[in-house]
């Protein structure tokens, strides 16, 4: 390949629109996720904010970043960054949410200035004090 | 016209690449990698985020209500424009427009610094609250358990953000100068291409760190 051609061949240069059209898709998302988010869906106000704020990483990734242009090896590097982050989360998740079935977890102050701690009547003072000696101070368990 | 010898090579060719094409591809592939570890080193941060919310997801709520959702939304909308502007400087310097290139960069350098300035203000007042990480935590207005870890998480995650803009604006105020002394021409600006991208994951991040802070519903 001749230096011509192969400098012509990548440089990509994008049309003045593309990039105000994404950034112009990215404002209109962040309006969208900000205004959603003052009604109440319960669970669905994560999976809709995660929606949103998934599509506007795509649209960077692929349009500022160049990955949809550009050699694909970057994607797979990128993306596999970020299916390793997912298999992270989700596997870290499996365990943290199990563990109610092996121990009886309480909440607890850590701090004693720090707010006021909701106290659960049904759990007795007394199984607060025998907890206390088999957690660690710094417990944060729920 | 072969590229391979000492004698004909461009200033900003290293001797160890037999043409500009190939050592830009190195240089981003060697960018994407780097851009991965950074995603995996917040992507710690946000696997702590997903198990603090899972345990305490009350008090996640009524912590969350103290963050200025007003000022979140002014950053997002800040650092948008912000990714716009850097990649606008990018295309400049592909075009050859020297003079248009560092107008991008100094708006880059001037969004990137009034994000610091609202997160500044932030911080100040969050401070002057108590409500801070750990055993700093002197705020008593939040209901729920433990209400210190979501301001432990939110700081480490904006800090370890924060962090990543000044150094972003570091690189941009250098090619900044690199740009005026005429260091980039439409055959050769990795260095800007490169920042771009860090910049972009930047960006990136807080596109993530602002539904999960300010807007849980």
């Amino acid at each position: 390949m001749s230096k011509e051609s192969s400098q012509h061949g990548h440089h990509h240069v994008l049309p003045l629109s593309t990039y105000l059209g994404v950034a112009s898709a990215l404002l209109i998302l962040t309006a969208i996720t900000v205004w959603v988010a003052q009604f109440h869906f319960g669970e669905w106000n994560l999976v809709v904010a995660m929606i949103v704020a998934a599509t506007k990483a795509i649209l960077v990734a692929l349009i500022f970043m160049h990955l949809l242009y550009d050699n694909k090896l970057y994607l797979v590097v990128f993306a596999s960054s970020v299916l390793f982050l997912a298999a992270f989360i989700i596997i870290t998740m499996f365990d943290t949410l199990r563990r109610d079935d092996i121990y009886e977890f309480l909440e607890k102050p850590i701090h004693s200035n720090a707010a006021m701690y909701q106290v659960d009547s049904t759990k007795t003072a007394a199984g607060m004090d025998s907890l206390k000696t088999m957690m660690p101070a710094d417990s944060t368990a729920k | 016209m072969s590229m391979n010898h000492a004698a004909e090579h461009p200033a900003h060719l290293a001797h160890h690449f037999a043409d500009t094409e190939q050592q830009k591809e190195s240089a981003k592939l060697g960018m994407w990698f780097f851009l991965l570890t950074e995603v995996l080193t917040f992507g710690g941060l946000f696997c702590a985020y997903a198990v603090y919310r899972a345990w305490h997801p009350e008090m996640f709520f009524n912590a969350h209500k103290e963050l200025s959702l007003m000022a979140g939304t002014i950053n997002t909308i800040v650092l948008i424009t912000s990714s716009l502007t850097m990649a606008l400087a990018i295309r400049s310097m592909q075009l050859g427009d020297k003079k248009q290139a560092m107008m991008h960069l100094a708006l880059t350098f001037l969004l990137a610094a009034t994000f610091l300035v609202i997160k500044y203000f932030e911080y100040s007042h969050k401070f002057h609250e108590g409500q801070l990480p750990g055993r700093f935590y002197t705020y008593t207005g939040i209901e729920g358990s433990n209400p210190h870890v979501f301001f432990s998480i939110y700081f480490a995650m904006t800090g370890l953000h924060g962090i990543h803009v000044m150094g972003g604006m570091c690189l941009i105020a250098w090619l900044f100068f690199k740009t005026k002394n005429g260091a980039f021409s439409p055959e050769y600006y990795t260095p800007i291409e490169m920042t771009g991208l860090f910049w972009h994951l930047v960006d990136l991040i807080w596109i993530f760190l602002f539904p999960l802070f300010y807007l849980i519903g």
